[in-house]
């Protein structure tokens, strides 16, 4: 066992500035920085609000900043970090804060609600169903995988940094977008929206949100850039403008 | 929807974290520093580029010039008196707009250059922030036509110059095949380019990325996959091509000045 000193975000509500709180707590092997807080919370700080659930990396609910990196607290073992300086525990920066350590994610649900949904095209057989190539699913089965954690909300600089809430989306929804537009049975065209309403031009490719997703989902390579190569191809590129021209057709 | 308040925004550099986060720009802003630095004096100097068969990567194709390379002798006579009469200046805007427009290089020099952000989780020194959306950075967009002209560089201009390293002038003053340390710095400076190239983000998406369904297009899935295979080391292609690429010039500038020998294996 050792002795470990942390220094916890302790905030009363928005109208609250906040502060880090010095707190010291004995640390044992296979501890995850969830335990220490837990831990924390039974002996000295009983107040001390923090979400969680799982315990397993799946649930997205004890999303945090341990030492300044967006992480999962859950998922953040004790014997990673260094010994011999304070763990730093601190909430998301991207949201406002309820009390202490939990934020208010609820921005992210009512941008999910915006986004346009899955429309199929007509079933493939008399019995209402449909028939996809492995290689076709495979491609947006990776976005699937997301927890909504907003981990990459948290990190990415235009909601952080900047607060563009009203003009930017997020990773988090550049991946669900791209888990519609690129499934092989939708037939919605979001493109448009893409540009004009969601910024995805905001997005300069630090790559920070791939950095820190717990489900190490490809967001950037794999998500955001082929949706910035689709919305080049549609508002950007005069060759293909003119193609289209010629030619009548319309997107793959 | 109003958003509300969030916790104070951090400073320029103020961050929580402990780990080294500088050491990545810090490291962007000497490669690339360096390899700018060096192209762009290379470039000025219009000598010391052709070595026997090799042509340094930087001045080829040597359009106007007066090596045995050049397409056209000497230099046209609207060539600005002001500009020096330097082959690489005619053509280095491709390889240049290519990656300045690159994926990869837009995020590293974004971080290393801009500080917007410094490194991910670190307090950024501007409050104003436009980002791609428009000018200039939209330009930006224009990636896919830098891809285009250097994949005709890449596999129709520069293959023939690997092809004359691996020629060798004979003693009757004819040319026969043969094989020195430098043909293999030009393949391997052109293999490293095909690589970076054929991994682009913006190939990956005219290859086959466009479509949602590949299946019943064998050719084309096999192509977009090999495509995504090098993609995931992109960043990889990008450093080792541009690293190479500047190596090549000094072993072509360093053979011409007679600095290096250039060793006949073949």
């Amino acid at each position: 066992m050792a002795a470990t000193q942390f220094r916890i975000w302790r905030q009363d509500g928005a109208g609250d500035e906040g502060g880090y709180r010095d707190y010291t707590t004995e640390v044992t092997e296979g501890m995850v920085v969830l335990d220490a807080v837990h831990q924390i919370q039974a002996e000295s700080a009983n107040d001390l609000a923090v979400r969680w659930n799982c315990k397993a990396g799946k649930c997205g609910s004890c999303s945090a900043e341990v030492n300044g990196n967006p992480r999962l607290m859950c998922m953040t073992r004790m014997s990673d970090l260094p010994a011999d300086r304070p763990v730093t525990v601190e909430p998301m920066r991207a949201f406002p804060v309820i009390r202490d350590l939990v934020c208010d994610v609820s921005w992210n649900y009512e941008v999910k609600k915006k986004i346009e949904p899955f429309e199929p095209r007509p079933p493939d057989a008399e019995d209402g169903t449909w028939r996809i190539a492995q290689e076709d699913v495979e491609r947006v089965q990776e976005f699937r995988k997301c927890i909504e954690c907003f981990l990459c909300q948290d990190v990415c600089h235009v909601l952080r940094d900047h607060h563009l809430h009203d003009e930017f989306v997020g990773p988090r929804f550049f991946v669900y977008n791209a888990a519609l537009e690129m499934h092989p049975l939708d037939t919605r065209d979001r493109l448009a929206s893409l540009k004009q309403d969601e910024g995805i031009g905001y997005c300069n490719i630090t790559k920070c949100c791939t950095k820190v997703c717990p489900e190490h989902i490809t967001i950037t390579d794999n998500a955001i850039i082929p949706l910035k190569e689709r919305v080049v191809s549609e508002f950007y590129d005069p060759l293909k403008k003119l193609f289209r021209v010629f030619s009548g057709g319309s997107r793959a | 929807m109003a958003f509300p308040a969030v916790l104070k925004r951090r400073s320029f550099g103020e961050t929580q974290r402990q780990d080294a986060w500088w050491l990545q720009p810090g490291a962007v802003v000497v490669g690339l520093g360096l390899a700018s630095a060096y192209a762009t004096w290379a470039a000025l100097q219009a000598d010391h580029y052709v070595f026997g068969g090799y042509l340094s990567p930087l001045y080829s194709p040597e359009v106007f010039g007066l090596s045995h390379h050049a397409w056209f002798e000497g230099f046209p006579s609207w060539w600005p008196s002001f500009v020096p009469q330097s082959p690489a200046l005619f053509i280095l805007i491709l390889p240049l707009g290519f990656r300045a427009t690159c994926y990869y290089y837009r995020g590293a020099y974004y971080k290393a250059f801009w500080a917007d952000p410094p490194a991910c989780a670190v307090g950024e020194p501007r409050n104003a922030y436009r980002g791609e959306n428009s000018f200039p950075l939209i330009v930006q967009n224009i990636h896919r036509y830098f891809l285009f002209a250097m994949m005709a560089w890449i596999f129709v201009f520069f293959p023939i110059d690997v092809y004359r390293a691996f020629e060798f002038e004979t003693a009757s003053g004819g040319h026969a095949f043969g094989i020195g340390v430098g043909s293999f710095v030009l393949l391997i400076n052109w293999l490293l380019l095909s690589g970076y190239a054929l991994g682009c983000h913006s190939t990956r998406h005219v290859i086959g990325g466009f479509r949602n369904v590949m299946a019943g297009r064998p050719f084309q899935s096999a192509c977009y996959r090999c495509v995504s295979c090098l993609n995931r080391r992109h960043m990889a292609w990008a450093w080792l091509s541009l690293i190479w690429v500047t190596f090549s010039d000094i072993y072509v500038r360093l053979c011409s000045m007679g600095v290096w020998t250039d060793f006949r294996l073949v």
